[in-house]
Protein backbone atom coordinates (compact mmCIF):
# COMPACT_ATOMS: atom_id res chain seq x y z
CA UNK A 1 0.00 0.00 0.00
CA UNK A 2 1.14 3.70 -0.85
CA UNK A 3 2.05 5.56 1.79
CA UNK A 4 1.36 8.96 0.10
CA UNK A 5 -1.11 10.37 -2.49
CA UNK A 6 -0.91 13.01 -5.25
CA UNK A 7 -3.18 16.00 -5.15
CA UNK A 8 -2.82 18.70 -8.13
CA UNK A 9 -3.61 22.70 -7.56
CA UNK A 10 -4.55 24.48 -11.04
CA UNK A 11 -2.96 27.31 -11.20
CA UNK A 12 -5.24 30.57 -13.41
CA UNK A 13 -3.32 29.26 -16.77
CA UNK A 14 -4.10 25.61 -16.35
CA UNK A 15 -1.14 24.24 -15.41
CA UNK A 16 -1.16 22.03 -12.37
CA UNK A 17 0.81 21.96 -9.11
CA UNK A 18 1.55 17.93 -8.12
CA UNK A 19 1.22 17.83 -3.97
CA UNK A 20 2.18 14.79 -2.46
CA UNK A 21 -0.39 14.42 0.65
CA UNK A 22 1.36 11.47 3.27
CA UNK A 23 -1.96 9.16 4.36
CA UNK A 24 -0.46 8.34 7.84
CA UNK A 25 -1.14 11.99 9.12
CA UNK A 26 -5.18 12.08 9.39
CA UNK A 27 -4.29 15.52 7.11
CA UNK A 28 -7.41 17.48 5.36
CA UNK A 29 -6.92 18.51 1.88
CA UNK A 30 -6.87 22.44 3.71
CA UNK A 31 -4.38 21.33 5.68
CA UNK A 32 -1.97 20.08 2.78
CA UNK A 33 -2.96 22.86 0.68
CA UNK A 34 -1.66 25.20 3.79
CA UNK A 35 1.62 23.04 4.11
CA UNK A 36 2.80 23.59 0.73
CA UNK A 37 2.08 27.78 1.64
CA UNK A 38 -0.58 28.11 -0.75
CA UNK A 39 -2.53 31.19 0.29
CA UNK A 40 -5.26 29.02 1.97
CA UNK A 41 -6.59 31.40 5.38
CA UNK A 42 -8.51 28.51 6.98
CA UNK A 43 -9.36 30.53 9.41
CA UNK A 44 -11.59 28.23 11.37
CA UNK A 45 -8.97 25.63 11.46
CA UNK A 46 -11.05 23.14 10.23
CA UNK A 47 -14.61 23.92 11.47
CA UNK A 48 -16.17 24.24 8.33
CA UNK A 49 -17.50 27.56 9.65
CA UNK A 50 -15.73 30.29 7.77
CA UNK A 51 -15.28 28.82 4.18
CA UNK A 52 -11.72 30.84 3.70
CA UNK A 53 -10.83 27.23 2.04
CA UNK A 54 -13.35 26.73 -0.73
CA UNK A 55 -12.19 25.33 -3.38
CA UNK A 56 -13.52 23.78 -7.00
CA UNK A 57 -13.03 20.26 -7.37
CA UNK A 58 -11.82 19.68 -11.09
CA UNK A 59 -11.30 16.07 -11.03
CA UNK A 60 -11.73 13.24 -8.94
CA UNK A 61 -12.77 9.71 -8.00
CA UNK A 62 -15.06 9.28 -5.53
CA UNK A 63 -15.49 12.22 -2.72
CA UNK A 64 -16.62 11.61 0.54
CA UNK A 65 -20.39 12.97 1.32
CA UNK A 66 -20.44 16.10 2.52
CA UNK A 67 -21.83 17.07 6.27
CA UNK A 68 -24.78 19.12 6.68
CA UNK A 69 -22.43 22.21 7.72
CA UNK A 70 -20.58 21.83 4.85
CA UNK A 71 -23.11 21.69 2.02
CA UNK A 72 -25.23 24.84 4.47
CA UNK A 73 -21.52 26.74 4.12
CA UNK A 74 -21.39 25.87 0.62
CA UNK A 75 -25.05 26.97 -0.07
CA UNK A 76 -23.92 30.73 1.52
CA UNK A 77 -21.11 31.46 -0.72
CA UNK A 78 -22.02 33.54 -3.62
CA UNK A 79 -19.39 32.22 -5.86
CA UNK A 80 -19.32 28.55 -5.42
CA UNK A 81 -19.95 25.88 -8.09
CA UNK A 82 -21.68 22.28 -8.55
CA UNK A 83 -18.01 20.81 -7.38
CA UNK A 84 -17.50 23.34 -4.89
CA UNK A 85 -16.18 21.49 -1.51
CA UNK A 86 -14.57 22.54 1.79
CA UNK A 87 -10.74 21.70 1.77
CA UNK A 88 -10.70 21.70 5.35
CA UNK A 89 -13.34 18.65 5.22
CA UNK A 90 -11.93 16.33 2.27
CA UNK A 91 -9.55 13.81 4.74
CA UNK A 92 -6.57 12.57 2.81
CA UNK A 93 -7.01 9.22 1.39
CA UNK A 94 -6.49 6.51 -0.89
CA UNK A 95 -9.24 7.29 -2.60
CA UNK A 96 -8.58 11.11 -2.82
CA UNK A 97 -5.32 10.07 -5.15
CA UNK A 98 -5.32 12.45 -8.56
CA UNK A 99 -7.89 14.95 -6.92
CA UNK A 100 -7.28 18.27 -8.98
CA UNK A 101 -8.64 20.90 -7.28
CA UNK A 102 -9.06 25.06 -8.05
CA UNK A 103 -8.38 27.32 -5.08
CA UNK A 104 -11.13 29.66 -5.24
CA UNK A 105 -10.85 33.20 -4.10
CA UNK A 106 -12.56 34.49 -1.05
CA UNK A 107 -15.77 37.04 -1.16
CA UNK B 1 -23.14 55.92 27.26
CA UNK B 2 -20.65 53.61 29.56
CA UNK B 3 -17.52 55.14 31.32
CA UNK B 4 -15.04 52.65 32.26
CA UNK B 5 -11.44 53.31 33.79
CA UNK B 6 -9.27 50.35 34.31
CA UNK B 7 -5.38 48.61 34.01
CA UNK B 8 -5.80 46.35 31.03
CA UNK B 9 -9.01 46.45 28.33
CA UNK B 10 -8.94 42.75 26.89
CA UNK B 11 -10.45 42.51 24.09
CA UNK B 12 -11.99 39.26 23.49
CA UNK B 13 -13.29 37.02 25.88
CA UNK B 14 -12.13 33.19 24.73
CA UNK B 15 -10.55 31.35 26.64
CA UNK B 16 -7.28 33.38 26.25
CA UNK B 17 -8.47 36.56 27.38
CA UNK B 18 -10.19 35.01 30.24
CA UNK B 19 -6.99 33.37 31.25
CA UNK B 20 -5.18 37.20 30.90
CA UNK B 21 -7.82 38.26 33.46
CA UNK B 22 -5.66 35.88 35.87
CA UNK B 23 -2.31 36.61 34.68
CA UNK B 24 -2.79 40.30 35.06
CA UNK B 25 -4.63 39.77 38.48
CA UNK B 26 -1.81 37.50 39.90
CA UNK B 27 0.12 41.24 39.26
CA UNK B 28 -2.43 42.79 40.84
CA UNK B 29 -3.76 44.65 37.43
CA UNK B 30 -7.72 44.98 37.50
CA UNK B 31 -9.35 44.27 33.93
CA UNK B 32 -12.00 45.23 31.78
CA UNK B 33 -13.10 42.61 28.96
CA UNK B 34 -15.52 43.23 26.12
CA UNK B 35 -16.87 41.02 23.53
CA UNK B 36 -18.92 41.42 20.50
CA UNK B 37 -20.70 38.14 21.50
CA UNK B 38 -23.23 37.88 24.17
CA UNK B 39 -21.56 35.65 26.32
CA UNK B 40 -17.82 34.76 27.19
CA UNK B 41 -15.99 31.82 26.19
CA UNK B 42 -15.91 32.98 22.39
CA UNK B 43 -15.26 30.21 20.37
CA UNK B 44 -15.85 27.67 22.89
CA UNK B 45 -19.11 29.06 23.37
CA UNK B 46 -20.27 29.81 20.53
CA UNK B 47 -19.27 27.00 18.64
CA UNK B 48 -18.46 24.00 19.92
CA UNK B 49 -19.65 24.27 23.64
CA UNK B 50 -20.17 20.34 23.90
CA UNK B 51 -17.16 19.26 22.01
CA UNK B 52 -14.41 17.57 23.94
CA UNK B 53 -10.83 19.35 24.08
CA UNK B 54 -8.15 17.07 24.80
CA UNK B 55 -4.46 19.25 24.66
CA UNK B 56 -5.16 21.48 28.30
CA UNK B 57 -2.44 20.18 30.40
CA UNK B 58 -4.09 18.08 33.63
CA UNK B 59 -7.31 17.74 31.87
CA UNK B 60 -7.19 14.51 29.67
CA UNK B 61 -10.66 15.64 28.00
CA UNK B 62 -12.34 18.81 29.08
CA UNK B 63 -16.07 19.71 27.45
CA UNK B 64 -15.00 23.46 25.95
CA UNK B 65 -17.92 24.78 27.91
CA UNK B 66 -16.72 23.33 31.19
CA UNK B 67 -13.21 24.95 30.19
CA UNK B 68 -14.83 27.91 30.03
CA UNK B 69 -16.98 27.85 32.66
CA UNK B 70 -13.55 26.90 35.08
CA UNK B 71 -11.87 30.14 33.83
CA UNK B 72 -14.43 32.46 34.89
CA UNK B 73 -14.20 30.15 38.63
CA UNK B 74 -10.62 30.66 37.92
CA UNK B 75 -10.68 34.44 37.37
CA UNK B 76 -13.43 35.72 39.66
CA UNK B 77 -10.64 36.37 42.98
CA UNK B 78 -10.04 38.96 40.46
CA UNK B 79 -13.20 40.77 40.20
CA UNK B 80 -13.17 41.33 35.59
CA UNK B 81 -15.66 43.75 34.63
CA UNK B 82 -17.33 43.05 31.25
CA UNK B 83 -18.87 44.83 28.31
CA UNK B 84 -20.66 42.47 26.29
CA UNK B 85 -22.60 42.52 23.01
CA UNK B 86 -20.38 45.19 22.06
CA UNK B 87 -17.87 44.89 19.66
CA UNK B 88 -14.90 47.18 19.40
CA UNK B 89 -14.78 49.66 17.34
CA UNK B 90 -12.00 52.54 18.05
CA UNK B 91 -8.91 53.12 19.76
CA UNK B 92 -7.56 56.09 20.77
CA UNK B 93 -4.21 56.65 21.78
CA UNK B 94 -3.40 59.61 24.49
CA UNK B 95 -0.79 62.18 25.01
CA UNK B 96 0.40 60.05 28.39
CA UNK B 97 0.56 57.05 26.70
CA UNK B 98 -2.73 55.61 28.33
CA UNK B 99 -5.76 54.68 25.48
CA UNK B 100 -9.55 54.63 24.86
CA UNK B 101 -11.43 51.79 23.51
CA UNK B 102 -14.88 52.46 22.08
CA UNK B 103 -17.17 50.35 21.14
CA UNK B 104 -19.80 50.32 18.51
CA UNK B 105 -22.73 51.32 21.06
CA UNK B 106 -20.26 54.10 22.96
CA UNK B 107 -18.64 52.33 26.05
CA UNK B 108 -15.59 53.85 26.65
CA UNK B 109 -13.21 51.91 28.31
CA UNK B 110 -9.80 54.01 29.82
CA UNK B 111 -7.17 51.68 30.21
CA UNK B 112 -2.82 51.74 30.32
CA UNK B 113 -2.73 48.58 28.20
CA UNK B 114 -4.93 47.27 25.62
CA UNK B 115 -4.85 43.40 25.33
CA UNK B 116 -6.28 42.16 21.79
CA UNK B 117 -7.23 38.31 22.48
CA UNK B 118 -9.79 38.45 19.69
CA UNK B 119 -9.61 34.64 18.02
CA UNK B 120 -10.82 34.48 14.81
CA UNK B 121 -11.89 38.28 14.64
CA UNK B 122 -15.84 39.05 14.48
CA UNK B 123 -18.21 37.50 11.99
CA UNK B 124 -18.53 40.34 9.36
CA UNK B 125 -21.20 39.88 6.14
CA UNK B 126 -19.55 38.13 3.29
CA UNK B 127 -19.50 40.50 0.33
CA UNK B 128 -20.35 39.17 -3.21
CA UNK B 129 -17.58 40.35 -5.54
CA UNK B 130 -19.95 43.13 -7.99
CA UNK B 131 -18.17 46.23 -9.26
CA UNK B 132 -19.00 49.43 -7.51
CA UNK B 133 -20.78 47.51 -5.45
CA UNK B 134 -19.57 49.41 -2.18
CA UNK B 135 -20.42 52.70 -3.53
CA UNK B 136 -24.04 51.94 -2.71
CA UNK B 137 -23.57 50.57 1.08
CA UNK B 138 -25.96 52.42 3.00
CA UNK B 139 -27.74 53.78 -0.20
CA UNK B 140 -29.38 50.91 -0.96
CA UNK B 141 -27.08 47.87 -0.84
CA UNK B 142 -27.49 46.44 2.96
CA UNK B 143 -25.78 43.23 4.02
CA UNK B 144 -28.59 42.29 6.77
CA UNK B 145 -31.96 43.26 7.97
CA UNK B 146 -31.49 45.74 11.33
CA UNK B 147 -35.03 46.39 10.97
CA UNK B 148 -37.69 45.35 8.32
CA UNK B 149 -40.04 48.52 8.16
CA UNK B 150 -36.67 50.13 6.63
CA UNK B 151 -38.28 48.13 3.66
CA UNK B 152 -41.60 48.37 4.14
CA UNK B 153 -43.04 50.02 0.14
CA UNK B 154 -39.53 49.43 -1.14
CA UNK B 155 -38.62 47.44 -4.42
CA UNK B 156 -36.17 44.78 -3.24
CA UNK B 157 -33.92 42.54 -4.67
CA UNK B 158 -32.59 39.73 -2.31
CA UNK B 159 -29.48 37.23 -2.83
CA UNK B 160 -28.68 33.96 -1.12
CA UNK B 161 -29.86 30.75 -0.51
CA UNK B 162 -29.42 30.21 3.20
CA UNK B 163 -31.90 29.99 5.88
CA UNK B 164 -31.41 33.82 6.52
CA UNK B 165 -32.31 34.51 2.70
CA UNK B 166 -35.13 32.50 2.98
CA UNK B 167 -36.35 33.95 6.02
CA UNK B 168 -36.73 37.25 5.46
CA UNK B 169 -37.81 36.49 1.99
CA UNK B 170 -41.00 34.91 3.59
CA UNK B 171 -40.80 37.78 6.31
CA UNK B 172 -40.60 40.75 3.79
CA UNK B 173 -43.12 39.53 1.33
CA UNK B 174 -45.78 41.60 2.56
CA UNK B 175 -43.88 44.67 3.63
CA UNK B 176 -42.25 45.25 0.22
CA UNK B 177 -43.92 46.98 -2.54
CA UNK B 178 -41.92 44.18 -5.26
CA UNK B 179 -39.41 41.28 -3.52
CA UNK B 180 -37.48 39.07 -5.96
CA UNK B 181 -35.23 36.52 -4.32
CA UNK B 182 -32.03 35.67 -6.77
CA UNK B 183 -30.48 32.37 -6.08
CA UNK B 184 -27.29 30.78 -7.77
CA UNK B 185 -28.69 27.37 -7.07
CA UNK B 186 -31.85 25.11 -8.25
CA UNK B 187 -32.65 23.84 -4.58
CA UNK B 188 -32.66 25.33 -1.59
CA UNK B 189 -30.27 23.59 1.22
CA UNK B 190 -31.96 25.48 4.42
CA UNK B 191 -35.06 24.55 6.66
CA UNK B 192 -36.94 22.03 4.32
CA UNK B 193 -40.28 24.41 5.12
CA UNK B 194 -38.82 27.94 4.64
CA UNK B 195 -38.00 26.34 1.41
CA UNK B 196 -41.28 24.86 0.30
CA UNK B 197 -42.76 28.58 1.65
CA UNK B 198 -40.35 30.22 -0.64
CA UNK B 199 -41.48 28.04 -4.16
CA UNK B 200 -45.62 28.22 -2.77
CA UNK B 201 -44.78 32.28 -2.66
CA UNK B 202 -43.45 31.89 -6.05
CA UNK B 203 -45.70 30.14 -7.35
CA UNK B 204 -48.75 32.58 -6.15
CA UNK B 205 -46.92 35.28 -7.26
CA UNK B 206 -46.10 36.87 -4.14
CA UNK B 207 -42.80 37.11 -4.94
CA UNK B 208 -40.29 36.75 -8.20
CA UNK B 209 -38.34 33.42 -7.43
CA UNK B 210 -34.86 33.59 -10.17
CA UNK B 211 -33.32 30.40 -9.81
CA UNK B 212 -30.02 29.51 -11.41
CA UNK B 213 -28.99 33.20 -11.28
CA UNK B 214 -26.59 35.70 -9.60
CA UNK B 215 -26.64 39.41 -9.78
CA UNK B 216 -23.79 40.85 -11.76
CA UNK B 217 -24.12 44.57 -11.59
CA UNK B 218 -25.13 47.07 -9.52
CA UNK B 219 -26.55 51.12 -10.87
CA UNK B 220 -27.47 54.07 -9.99
CA UNK B 221 -26.51 57.61 -10.12
CA UNK B 222 -25.82 58.62 -6.20
CA UNK B 223 -28.33 55.82 -4.78
CA UNK B 224 -28.54 52.19 -6.09
CA UNK B 225 -31.45 52.61 -8.89
CA UNK B 226 -31.17 49.04 -10.69
CA UNK B 227 -29.35 45.49 -10.56
CA UNK B 228 -28.97 42.99 -13.61
CA UNK B 229 -29.67 39.38 -13.01
CA UNK B 230 -27.60 36.86 -14.96
CA UNK B 231 -30.52 34.71 -15.80
CA UNK B 232 -29.11 31.01 -16.02
CA UNK B 233 -25.46 32.76 -15.78
CA UNK B 234 -26.31 34.12 -19.97
CA UNK B 235 -28.97 36.57 -20.26
CA UNK B 236 -29.11 39.72 -18.20
CA UNK B 237 -31.78 41.01 -17.16
CA UNK B 238 -32.42 44.42 -15.64
CA UNK B 239 -34.31 45.20 -12.42
CA UNK B 240 -35.42 48.40 -10.95
CA UNK B 241 -34.50 48.43 -7.05
CA UNK B 242 -34.32 50.83 -4.69
CA UNK B 243 -33.07 48.05 -2.23
CA UNK B 244 -30.34 45.04 -3.22
CA UNK B 245 -29.82 43.06 0.07
CA UNK B 246 -26.71 40.39 -0.43
CA UNK B 247 -27.50 37.47 2.29
CA UNK B 248 -23.96 35.54 1.83
CA UNK B 249 -23.59 34.57 5.28
CA UNK B 250 -20.64 36.03 8.17
CA UNK B 251 -17.22 35.42 7.53
CA UNK B 252 -14.52 36.00 10.61
CA UNK B 253 -12.81 39.24 9.92
CA UNK B 254 -10.27 41.66 11.82
CA UNK B 255 -12.94 44.06 12.05
CA UNK B 256 -12.36 47.89 12.38
CA UNK B 257 -8.79 46.45 14.19
CA UNK B 258 -7.59 46.56 10.71
CA UNK B 259 -7.06 50.16 10.91
CA UNK B 260 -5.51 50.74 14.05
CA UNK B 261 -1.95 50.77 12.56
CA UNK B 262 -1.35 47.21 14.20
CA UNK B 263 1.47 45.92 11.88
CA UNK B 264 -0.30 42.73 10.09
CA UNK B 265 0.40 39.55 8.43
CA UNK B 266 -1.71 37.23 6.66
CA UNK B 267 -4.94 38.80 8.61
CA UNK B 268 -3.53 38.16 11.89
CA UNK B 269 -1.49 40.88 14.14
CA UNK B 270 2.52 40.66 14.12
CA UNK B 271 3.88 40.65 17.97
CA UNK B 272 7.23 40.32 19.07
CA UNK B 273 8.16 36.62 21.18
CA UNK B 274 9.75 38.39 24.18
CA UNK B 275 6.01 39.46 25.36
CA UNK B 276 4.08 39.58 22.71
CA UNK B 277 4.02 43.27 22.07
CA UNK B 278 2.43 44.60 18.92
CA UNK B 279 3.96 47.37 17.27
CA UNK B 280 2.64 50.22 19.07
CA UNK B 281 3.84 50.22 22.70
CA UNK B 282 1.16 49.00 25.30
CA UNK B 283 -0.65 47.10 23.05
CA UNK B 284 -0.42 43.64 22.88
CA UNK B 285 -1.82 40.56 20.83
CA UNK B 286 -2.51 37.07 22.42
CA UNK B 287 -3.77 33.87 21.62
CA UNK B 288 -5.49 33.11 17.87
CA UNK B 289 -5.30 36.55 16.57
CA UNK B 290 -1.43 36.96 16.53
CA UNK B 291 1.61 35.76 14.29
CA UNK B 292 5.30 35.04 14.86
CA UNK B 293 7.83 32.91 13.39
CA UNK B 294 6.62 29.34 14.26
CA UNK B 295 3.11 30.26 15.79
CA UNK B 296 0.69 27.79 16.56
CA UNK B 297 -3.12 28.22 17.18
CA UNK B 298 -3.57 26.24 20.29
CA UNK B 299 -5.12 27.52 23.59
CA UNK B 300 -2.54 26.03 25.80
CA UNK B 301 -0.23 28.42 23.37
CA UNK B 302 -2.48 31.50 24.22
CA UNK B 303 -2.37 31.08 27.91
CA UNK B 304 1.46 31.02 27.55
CA UNK B 305 1.61 34.07 25.61
CA UNK B 306 -0.78 35.41 27.90
CA UNK B 307 1.91 35.17 31.33
CA UNK B 308 4.73 36.59 29.18
CA UNK B 309 2.39 39.54 27.93
CA UNK B 310 1.28 40.17 31.99
CA UNK B 311 4.87 40.19 33.33
CA UNK B 312 5.49 42.91 30.22
CA UNK B 313 2.18 44.78 30.62
CA UNK B 314 2.74 44.81 34.92
CA UNK B 315 6.39 47.82 33.47
CA UNK B 316 4.12 50.03 32.30
CA UNK B 317 1.00 50.18 35.20
CA UNK B 318 3.74 50.15 37.47
CA UNK B 319 6.96 51.52 36.31
CA UNK B 320 8.51 52.18 39.47
CA UNK B 321 8.03 48.55 40.56
CA UNK B 322 10.48 45.64 40.31
CA UNK B 323 8.59 42.79 38.34
CA UNK B 324 8.84 39.83 40.67
CA UNK B 325 7.30 36.31 39.39
CA UNK B 326 5.36 34.54 41.92
CA UNK B 327 4.32 31.49 42.36
CA UNK B 328 0.93 30.58 43.30
CA UNK B 329 1.91 27.63 45.41
CA UNK B 330 3.99 30.30 47.73
CA UNK B 331 1.54 33.12 47.81
CA UNK B 332 -1.49 31.78 46.88
CA UNK B 333 -3.93 33.85 45.52
CA UNK B 334 -4.80 37.07 46.34
CA UNK B 335 -7.82 38.51 46.14
CA UNK B 336 -8.33 41.73 44.34
CA UNK B 337 -11.01 44.15 45.91
CA UNK B 338 -14.14 44.88 43.95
Amino acid sequence: MKDAINIYVEQDGGERIELEAPLDMNLSVMEVLKANEFPVQAVCGGMAICATCHVEVLQSGELPDMSDDEAYMLETLPHATDTSRLSCQLRVTPELDGLVVRIMPEA
Amino acid sequence: MDKITTDICIVGAGPVGLFAVFEAGLLKMRCHVVDALPAVGGQLSEIYPKKPIYDIPGFPEVLAGDLVKNLEQQIAPFHPTFTLGERVDDLEKLDDGSFIVRTVAGTEIACKVVVIAGGLGSFEPRKPAIEHLDKYEKNGVEYMVRDPEHFRDKRVVISGGGDSALDWTIFMAGLCKELTLVHRGTTFRGAPESAAKVLSMAEEGQINLILKSNVTEVHGEEKLEAVTVMVDNTTPHQIEVDNFIPLFGLVPKLGPIEDWGLELEKNAILVNTEDYSTNIPGIYAIGDINTYPGKLKLILCGFHEAALMAQSAYNIIYPDKKFVLKYTTVNGIQELQA
